[in-house]
């Protein structure tokens, strides 16, 4: 039994990074940029909590989540496509503004408990099996169909699929509210699901960890799937070597994820780079588009 | 339709008065805020923009002013060096609690020794702590090609840790009673940064906040080597061509964000804060982020920047005094404000035209 409660902990500490890693994965194939996933995670896990809290649904939690997530993400959207900003600086405001937005609304919050989550088929919640599913429905979008196909047109040569009269700004809008909606989605799997309360900042670089896990994952579904696994790994042997009361200061254990992720960010970059060529990281990421003609 | 245009040169006067307005737009939408979260948007304002400054308290809040600029401000003229060769160091919070870590150790390591070599060998050791953690991602970057932005980011969460370590561990105080933190630096002459004109706020990190200003303007307008991180940022391949070795620029521009942040947090730990604890951090890092912008990557624009940003840092807490305003206010102002700049920025790229393209 130990085995499988481990294993269930781990999927657990996976699912917010898988939700949030899938959604940036579909708005960098799109040619975006979205430094601001750390913000729309932490907003969606104010909004989720809050919402479930209200009617005592974690369901409605979770659609709350989404929504304030896509909301946060359309000021992005429209900074970057229609203002042509710095994708970079943008981002990093995104995520500075959800942060302080969340503290400042956060309060009332503090101390009080979520609704119960329902369990699941095998005892795993229906939100872990939602991310689990997600995984082969983005890739088969993004790789067996046309909308899949022009999205990622748009990402890999933007004058091209503007050229072949593809809207380009269209396409990017709904690609980064998309981001938004899942990084909102995961936010709100912390608050309700993990941690079972609200803190401020509770997110902990969960949104810059699942940056790390799109560059690692290659830009596909089914890599970034084997990221947030391995990072649900990390974080649940770190917190078994805590419980088991290994002699080492608890505050050196919890750097295991980050020291991680920029270990896996190092070997991947390392390969790409002596692989040859940049990777496969599409063509217009972080450039902005604008059409003179 | 409202379109973009191009512009092919900028009239210089619209640098300046872009982030002028997306200040006013911060005020007006910050004040829109308040009143929807039933504050008296005017009063609340007044509060954080010139009570610190002209109100009733002036006295005690105007030294504040200084020694919340000082590190913004110090930070953020090596941040921008970077930025305008587009190598973002946004991980300038762990750069300055390792270079407080690094600073206090050798007090620490001194303690109760009295010399004059001690300050100086802190002011070394905070900046050598802040130099060595930048040149991770820096190195990391140029061996690997791994994002700056991700490693240099992951290197706060790592700091913190580090922060909270040495605050329950190797650095509490022997004489605290078990109170996590170590000693108080500021009752430790021979380590401390204490207000060198008394009622100023002026301590040795405002000092080296304007000689960081001077230097940075020196290094970018008049140096060969800042000339070659303004060819970088502006045209990459034109400066590879001319010579300019990518690797050297990610190197020197991380190292010495990281060295200024590293003794930005000296300075504050043996000034200000007075010890490590576990939240030594604040936020300096991130909202000195802001300040480079604000000031649009220019050394007086800093300067202005950064006393802007104090202000509201000060004002946010007197608001939260005396209107109880959230305490989160002044985070949520920062985030709008550079939403605004970078908003009212695309004016000087752009000139607003009516009509479809010809």
């Amino acid at each position: 039994m130990m085995e499988w409660t481990t294993l269930l902990l781990l999927l657990s500490a996976a699912t917010p990074i898988l939700f949030a890693a899938l959604g940036e994965a579909v708005a960098e194939r799109s040619g975006v940029l979205n430094l601001g996933v750390e913000g729309m995670m932490i907003t969606g896990a104010l909004a989720g909590f809050a919402a479930a809290h209200a009617t005592g649904s974690p369901m409605v939690g979770f659609v709350a989540g989404a929504l304030a997530g896509a909301a946060l993400s359309l000021i992005f959207a429209v900074l970057t496509q229609y203002l042509l900003t710095n994708q970079v600086a943008t981002g990093l405001a995104l995520t500075m503004f959800g942060l302080g937005l969340t503290a400042m609304f956060g309060k009332p919050y503090e101390g009080v408990k979520a609704p119960s989550m329902p369990g699941g088929p095998l005892g795993i919640n229906w939100v872990i099996w939602l991310g689990l599913i997600l995984v082969p429905v983005i890739w088969l979008v993004l790789n067996r169909t046309r909308p899949g196909l022009i999205l990622r047109g748009v990402g890999e040569n933007h004058e091209a699929a503007h050229a072949l009269g593809y809207k380009v700004r269209g396409v990017r809008m709904a690609a980064i509210a998309i981001g938004g909606a899942l990084a909102g989605i995961g936010g709100a799997y912390v608050s309700i699901a993990t941690v079972l309360q609200w803190t401020e900042g509770m997110t902990a670089g969960a949104g810059w960890i699942a940056l790390a896990i799109v560059v690692f994952a290659g830009w596909s579904p089914w890599g970034v799937l084997a990221g947030a696994w391995l990072f649900g790994g990390v974080t649940v042997l770190q917190l078994r070597l805590q419980a088991a009361g290994v002699a080492v200061p608890v505050q050196l254990l919890s750097m295991a994820p980050y020291l991680a992720t920029i270990i896996v960010l190092v070997i991947i970059s390392a390969r790409h780079k002596y692989a040859g060529g940049g990777g496969t990281a599409p063509g217009s990421l972080g450039r902005p588009f604008h059409a003179l003609r | 339709m409202l379109r973009l245009e191009p512009r092919t040169r900028a009239p210089w006067w619209l640098g300046v008065v872009s982030p002028v307005m997306a200040v006013v737009a911060t005020m007006l939408a910050g004040g829109l805020l308040f009143a929807l979260m039933g504050f008296d948007p005017v009063a609340s304002i007044r509060t954080i923009f010139w009570d610190p400054l002209f109100g009733p308290a002036a006295g005690y809040s105007r030294p504040q002013l200084l020694v919340k600029a000082g590190p913004l401000i110090l930070i953020a003229s090596g941040l921008a060096i970077g930025f305008r060769a587009g190598i973002w160091n946004i991980g300038a919070e762990g750069q300055y609690i390792i270079g407080g870590i690094c600073g206090a150790a050798v007090a620490l390591a001194a303690y109760p020794s009295e010399g004059f070599w001690i300050f100086p060998a802190m002011v070394l050791a905070g900046a050598a702590g802040g130099w060595a953690w930048g040149m991770i991602p820096a190195i990391l970057r140029n061996r690997t090609g791994a994002s700056e932005i991700l490693v240099s980011l992951m290197l706060v969460y790592v700091a913190q840790r580090v922060a909270a370590w040495m605050a329950f561990g190797p650095m509490r105080n022997p004489e605290g009673f078990g109170m996590p933190g170590s000693r108080n630096l500021q009752q430790y002459p021979a380590a401390s940064n204490p207000e060198l004109i008394a009622g100023t706020g002026i301590h040795w990190g405002v000092v080296a906040a304007v000689v960081a200003v001077f230097a940075t303007w020196f290094l970018m307008s008049r140096h060969i080597r800042g000339f070659r991180i303004r060819v970088a940022g502006l045209a990459p391949r034109a400066a590879r061509f001319a010579g300019v070795r990518p690797e050297t620029l990610v190197a020197f521009c991380l190292g010495l964000s990281g060295a200024l942040a590293g003794m930005a947090g000296l300075f504050e730990v043996a000034g200000p804060g007075g010890q490590i604890t576990d939240s030594f951090g604040s936020g300096y890092g991130f909202t000195a982020i802001i300040v480079a912008f604000l000031g649009r990557l220019h050394p007086v624009g800093i300067l202005l920047a950064g006393l802007l940003m104090a202000l509201t840092y000060i004002g946010g807490e007197l608001a939260q005094l005396m209107l109880s305003l959230p305490a989160a206010t002044v985070q949520v102002f920062q985030g709008m404000l550079l939403f605004f700049l970078l908003a009212f920025d695309t004016l000087t790229r752009y000139r607003l035209r009516w009509g479809t393209a010809r």
